[in-house]
């Protein structure tokens, strides 16, 4: 019976199908939004509202003609895809959505497991800056380049304030932290700064404006992604999908009290409060402009790091002060 | 580290075929170079085969957005070559179309201006206002792009009422709108802290390096052909020069939206006092021979067309020199030391219409950097041959 929970865990909710629909309809929802939020339709025509358009984009992706740059590093090049895909998808796992026991630590959920869920949305940065090295061109050197700065300037303040809601609740496993809000709701309300860092810092991670910069298509064309094209591409972006499904639930979890209440129920807050989160992604990306890379970075080390020190010192006085 | 990185011909930030070359340390530019010549049409040479009635329409598409802008510099001076006198009601819907055509051309520009800063909901909201211009003249023109109102001595289609009235209304909706985007254009953080400070063109270089129109205007310069020679109706009109003296984009943007301000401002009172009467008058065959200079305000700066008569239908010579040309040195002095991020916005913040300011191509071999003249004939030789040793292609099938 454990045996077949886990396959289930892994192979349908919430691991690769359940993602796979999930960050499609997440990646459906973003672009209504926004294109809502800019008086425009959105998609509109591939299925009922248009919601079998990011599938249909994901498949027509996998059909184009998959181009590699003979000066590339072939290997590297076309695998770094299927990397990204599988440690993002890995990190979906570590999400206390179902398959957890609060007294007894599986596979899924362990104490520090969101420090290793916060490693594995490290990774896909590292991994577009090879992909970038990797395929040689100029535009794409340059957009691996700003990967790197500006991952310099969110993935602290990120860190920070996503580590200090465990310390209040004294634990660094997700499911305990989500238990230990659901058990004293009020108490989220402490941690709301962090929350807006954490909101900014995943945008950043996530390459959407305002930080579009290492693929901003008027100045660098397809910045990290100029040599890729089909299936390639079709798996970075399904990658990003994913991650963006991944770190609002990151902050879901560890914000907004978890998802309680087996898998139905449990499954309904996490839809809620996702999609919450990525209506304020949408939101932010709809209000701001592009920004600078160098600007990034000040803004990050001037606002967002002194920010979620703040929270991180708010943190551990009202663990001295409170029940 | 320093190396070249190309932008065009062919770049997503470039809407028209041009060369900037970069050289970048890092992320910092430290010498531009720009070629042009990629979209040289003959217009000039055609042109002396045409008459002078057929030219109008010839001159209207030497640019797409400021069409109007080319066929008016030009009917202008051949007026005056003819010696015409256009009657006042004419006059005033060929002008009233120029200042509907700088209010979308301007915001044609502001929403490009938001999608090259990536502040696309801007752009969005922009050109969907732009939408009411277009309809207005659609409604007077019978065209949204190349117009063709003008006719040698007034225009070819009159305004009743109802216009009138649908133009005063178009141009209160753009009024209030316009008044936000100046609020958010000037206020909204992430954006002016893309376009504060960037590009920067001091008052004197701007006058060093002929920059025109709202380019030149953003440096503190107030030049404007409307108000310093007005021509036709703009000594009757009341409105200002508009300037800025950060002599950055983000001034550029200002000085740009102030100017649609000034251009409801035009439209309403050439809306109000439309002088009763004719809307055109008839105009010779043949023109004496004279030469004349036409100076008029583009949306990009000043146009200038000079147009020689030799006494027959059509013109010996048309010369245009379209704004964007004039500000092409002060491109490049604005984009060194600038960051790679801030090409596309400070080459768009001249508003760029590249192929209106090809007048000259050269060829040049891509391997030893020889120019070459090639005549008409060889090229065509080339052509041919370049056919006939080409590979066979497959023919398509067509299975239904």
């Amino acid at each position: 019976m454990a045996a077949l929970r886990t396959i289930l865990y892994l192979l349908v909710y919430p691991g690769v199908l359940f993602l796979f629909a999930y960050s499609t309809f997440c990646e459906w929802f973003d672009r209504k939004a926004y294109a809502r939020l800019q008086n425009r339709m959105g998609p509109t025509h591939t299925g009922k509202f248009g919601l079998l358009q990011p599938i249909a984009d994901f498949v027509k992706l996998l059909a184009k003609e998959d181009v590699v740059p003979a000066a590339a590093d072939k290997g590297l090049f076309a695998v770094l895809p299927a990397i990204a895909l599988a440690v993002v998808s890995t990190a979906g796992l570590l999400l206390p959505v179902w398959n957890f026991d609060l007294a007894r630590p599986t596979w899924t959920s362990f104490p520090g497991d969101i420090i290793v869920i916060l490693y594995l949305l490290s990774l896909p940065t590292l991994i577009l800056f090879l992909a970038a090295w990797s395929s040689t061109n100029l535009f794409s050197t340059i957009g691996g380049a700003r990967v790197l700065t500006m991952l310099f300037g969110y993935e602290v303040p990120l860190f920070l304030a996503v580590l200090s809601p465990a310390i209040l609740a004294d634990s660094w496993r997700l499911a305990e932290i989500a238990a230990f809000y659901q058990a004293r709701p009020a108490y989220l309300l402490f941690n709301l700064l962090g929350f807006l860092v954490a909101l900014v810092a995943v945008q950043a991670k996530l390459e959407r404006t305002p930080f579009d910069i290492p693929h901003a298509e008027t100045e660098i064309v397809g910045g990290t992604f100029t040599e890729y094209s089909g299936k390639k591409l079709a798996l970075f972006r399904l990658a990003f999908d994913i991650e963006l499904v991944v770190a609002s639930g990151l902050l879901a979890a560890v914000f907004l009290g978890g998802f309680p209440g087996g898998a139905v129920v449990g499954f309904a807050h996490f839809a809620v409060k996702t999609l919450f989160i990525v209506f304020l992604l949408s939101l932010l990306r709809a209000l701001t402009s592009r920004i600078r890379v160098d600007q990034v970075v000040s803004f990050s080390w001037k606002v967002l790091a002194p920010l979620a020190v703040l929270q991180l010192l708010a943190a551990i006085l009202l663990k001295g002060f409170l029940p | 580290m320093s190396f070249e990185i190309p932008i065009g011909p062919q770049h997503p930030a470039l809407k028209e075929p041009i060369s900037l070359r970069m050289t970048v340390e890092g992320e910092v530019i430290t010498n531009a170079d720009i070629r042009l010549g990629y979209n040289h049409r003959g217009i000039e040479k055609v042109a002396e085969e045409k008459n002078w009635t057929q030219n109008i329409y010839l001159a209207e598409r030497i640019c797409g957005i400021c069409s109007h802008s080319h066929a008016t510099c030009y009917v202008q001076g051949v007026e005056k070559l003819m010696e015409l006198q256009p009657p006042r009601r004419g006059l005033y819907i060929r002008y009233l179309v120029s200042e509907l055509e700088r209010v979308h051309s301007h915001l044609l520009w502001l929403g490009v201006a938001g999608h090259e800063a990536g502040f696309d909901s801007f752009f969005m909201y922009v050109w969907r206002d732009r939408e009411i211009v277009m309809d207005l003249l659609e409604m007077i023109t019978g065209n949204r792009v190349h117009y063709a109102i003008n006719a040698i001595g007034g225009v070819r289609r009159d305004l009743d009422a109802g216009q009138k009235a649908k133009v005063l209304e178009g141009v209160a909706t753009l009024k209030k709108r316009s008044e936000y985007y100046l609020n958010l254009g000037g206020t909204e953080p992430s954006f002016v802290a893309r376009i504060a400070g960037v590009g920067r063109l001091s008052r004197e270089l701007a006058i060093a390096l002929c920059a025109t129109g709202p380019t030149a205007r953003a440096s503190g310069v107030a030049r404007d052909v409307r108000k310093e020679d007005p021509y036709a109706v703009y000594d009757e009109l009341d409105f200002e020069i508009c300037t800025a003296d950060t002599c950055d984009v983000l001034g550029r943007v200002v000085v740009r939206i102030k100017e649609l301000l000034e251009s409801y401002k035009m439209i309403e009172q050439m809306v109000r006092n439309l002088p009763a009467g004719d809307i055109a008058c008839k105009a010779p065959r043949k023109a004496k021979p004279g030469e004349v200079v036409s100076r008029y305000e583009a949306p990009r700066g000043e146009n200038i067309h000079y147009i020689r008569a030799n006494g027959t239908d059509r013109p010996e010579r048309l010369k245009v020199r379209a704004p964007t040309l004039g500000n092409y040195p002060a491109t490049v002095e604005m984009l060194k030391k600038g960051f790679i991020a801030d090409i596309p916005l400070i080459f768009a913040a001249i508003d760029p219409c590249i192929c209106c300011a090809e007048r000259a191509v050269a060829l040049i071999d891509a391997r030893g950097g020889e120019t070459a003249v090639v005549r008409m004939s060889d090229l065509r030789r080339q052509a041919i041959a370049r056919h006939l040793n080409a590979p066979v292609k497959g023919n398509a099938a067509w299975p239904l």
